[in-house]
């Protein structure tokens, strides 16, 4: 077992623990750039689709996992990068500008539905985020002149200085770019000031007003770079799927972010990783054994949204820090191998605030 | 005055849509009034109860009115169970575990139906399908009417059962206060229990007078979506107020649809919805106050 012991402040402000995060972080990095050389087109473009959505996972997962803030609309973000990206495109402005853009619109949507629920929290923000998702997924479908409608929307292929993305390869290398990026604004975030600011507006609103912390503010800016860093991944969506349907933005996929959130444990940035591996891979898994199964189950058609359905209910009452807080206990169990404790790992008794007044 | 009837008619084909959101609402305020929680599976639970009623009257053939009233305590009972095995166990948790926890419940819901009865639309014969009704110039469809009295006749009963009966005055002292209701010897948890069975009914009958004017399929869940609208614009604590607000936002939906170009009528419960989030977060009839941080 690694105990670290701090000489200096820079240790304690730096993005890894100790060199050898350092090491494996940078084997892991290697593996993934030699993904798309040693492994077939149809796993490269899989992985492409999972980068994809591990980026809008981090921005959920910053908004619901370290602001407390949840978002059932989440998916609206995506549609709103998505769209923004290819219209651009369409209209000749190159990729470079494009990208950004549509962080940027998406994150001046964020804004806008922040604002107006400030003063939410809980239940209600869940509702209300859910009918802003609807909005803007009737808009795209009914604004047809500017998105197609159900038509769709052709989405050109972008080129950076030149160079053409093209593929499976190319949308994997451009997601993989944007993963770290949004990682390393996440990382940097969170061991800043605003970072505390989010995580203790999380743990206790009134503690943290007491404290000086300007709620409306720090909210606001939560939702702005949740939703920013959803445009981009909503971007390189565009890109991933090359043709755009304005219903494949509803609540199903809004679900399955939060499910991303969910499941890979809430307030960790691995968790957004490791959710979103799970969510883009169960139905291929399913789709590969699926002729394996006994009594014709793999036939059976709604299998995958009631097993997203199933996993979700067992992770909440079995293991609500997800699949993250799994692997801390796993690993935490063979550091201490011969004497850990079962109390360590018991989930703790809380009682629910109410919300009412009497 | 052709356009006088026109409205008239509008507005009561809104009602009548408005009183089964409202219904949906009523599942979702008795719950939260009771535990705190927000099923979002009650529009799933809908479904459920509209599948198990056309199991009971189309499969076996049995009397619409005993196949009804069958699907109804089938459907109560379910909802018994889901809270004593399952939603019971999440108490004290975050709400947003519980949002969670009822959203995925609603999709194995939904796939369980689909497993079981298909992914058609399928309907059942009822003694309202089809039949028209004449009021002065009035030409009113008999399911729709039927939707607006049976929503009337549901409410009169549960204001019976709420404030005459025992088990309804036990039923709002744990509302109430929990720890209160604890010591004057109420089982607080099986009342809990009970509430969750009331909800389901509820939203089964919705189901059953939904059946004539729509097809039931396994994605009719979606209209609890609308239902959040009703609930939160009547102030969610409020039972009156969640069918008043059914009903303005069905009036408001058919009202849009018509004098509007179309996409709005898909939006307007939820531009209500916000609006009344954004503007009056309290809704129309609040009746506990909350918290302000």
């Amino acid at each position: 077992m690694r105990t670290l012991f701090r000489t200096s402040y820079k240790q304690d402000l730096r993005l890894w623990r100790h060199n050898g995060d350092l090491f494996w972080y940078g084997l892991l990095g290697v593996a993934l750039l030699l993904i798309p050389v040693t492994l077939g087109e149809f796993y490269v473009g899989e992985m492409g689709g999972v980068f994809i959505f591990a980026i809008a996972g981090v921005g959920l997962m910053l908004l619901t996992g370290y602001t407390g803030l949840v978002n059932l609309g989440h998916a609206a973000f995506l549609g709103i990068g998505a769209y923004t990206n290819a219209i651009l495109l369409h209209a000749g402005v190159p990729f470079i500008v494009t990208l950004p853009a549509a962080g940027v619109m998406a994150a001046i949507a964020g804004v806008a539905i922040g604002i107006p629920t400030l003063r939410m929290s809980g239940l209600y923000l869940a509702i209300a985020t859910l009918a802003f998702g609807a909005i803007v997924g009737t808009v795209l479908q009914k604004w047809d002149s500017v998105t197609g409608g159900f038509d769709g929307f052709a989405v050109p292929t972008p080129s950076i200085f030149g160079w053409p993305i093209e593929g499976a390869t190319g949308v994997y290398y451009l997601s993989l770019a944007v993963l770290v990026f949004v990682l390393w604004v996440s990382a940097n975030v969170l061991r800043s000031p605003l970072g505390r600011a989010m995580v203790a507006i999380r743990d206790s609103e009134i503690s943290a007003q007491s404290m000086g912390i300007n709620l409306a503010l720090y909210k606001t800016v939560a939702f702005a770079i949740s939703a920013g860093m959803t445009g981009l991944a909503g971007a390189l969506f565009a890109h991933y799927v090359r043709f755009l349907a304005p219903d494949s933005f509803d609540i199903l996929l809004s679900i399955q972010f939060v499910t991303i959130v969910f499941v890979g444990g809430l307030g960790s940035l691995h968790g957004a990783i490791f959710g979103a591996l799970f969510v883009r891979l169960l139905p291929q898994a399913i789709a590969i054994v699926r002729d394996d199964l006994p009594f014709g189950i793999g036939r059976m058609p709604g299998l995958e949204p009631s097993l997203f359905g199933l996993i979700l209910v067992l992770c909440i009452l079995f293991e609500p820090a997800g699949i993250y807080g799994r692997w801390l206990k796993t690993k935490r169990w063979f550091q201490e191998y011969p004497l850990h404790r079962r109390a360590a790992k018991r989930r703790q008794k809380t009682y629910a605030r109410s919300e009412r007044l009497r | 005055m052709v356009d006088a009837v026109r409205l008239l008619q509008l507005i009561i084909n809104g009602a009548a849509a408005g009183c089964i959101y409202g219904l949906i609402a009523l599942g979702f305020v008795l719950i939260y009034k009771a535990t705190e929680m927000i099923n979002f599976a009650q529009g799933d639970i809908m479904m459920l109860g509209g599948f198990f009623a056309f199991a009971l009257i189309a499969h076996f053939g049995l009397n619409y009115w005993v196949g009804a009233l069958l699907a109804v305590a089938i459907t109560a009972a379910f909802g018994f169970a889901l809270d004593a095995l399952i939603l019971r166990r999440v108490i004290g948790q975050p709400q947003f575990t519980v949002v969670m926890l009822t959203l995925g419940l609603g999709f194995i819901f939904r796939a369980a139906a689909g497993i079981t009865w298909g992914y058609d639309s399928v309907g059942f014969e009822t003694p309202f399908t089809n039949r028209t009704v004449k009021l002065g110039g009035l030409v009113l469809g008999a399911d729709n009417l039927s939707i607006i009295v049976g929503t009337v006749l549901l409410c009169a009963v549960l204001y019976v059962f709420f404030s005459r009966t025992r088990l309804g005055v036990a039923m709002q002292a744990a509302s109430q206060n929990q720890l209160a209701a604890y010591y004057m010897g109420i089982p607080v948890r099986t009342v809990f229990s009970l509430i969750w069975a009331i909800s389901s009914g509820v939203a089964a009958v919705a189901a059953i007078l939904l059946a004539p004017v729509s097809m039931i399929d396994v994605n009719m869940g979606f209209l609890g979506i609308k239902a959040f609208a009703a609930a939160v614009l009547g102030g969610f604590g409020s039972i009156p107020g969640a069918l008043v607000g059914g009903v303005i936002v069905g009036i408001s939906e058919q009202l849009a649809g018509y004098y509007l170009p179309a996409g709005f009528q898909e939006v307007t419960a939820n531009v209500v919805l916000l609006g009344t989030l954004v503007l009056r977060p309290q809704g129309l009839f609040s009746d506990a106050l909350r918290k302000r941080v």
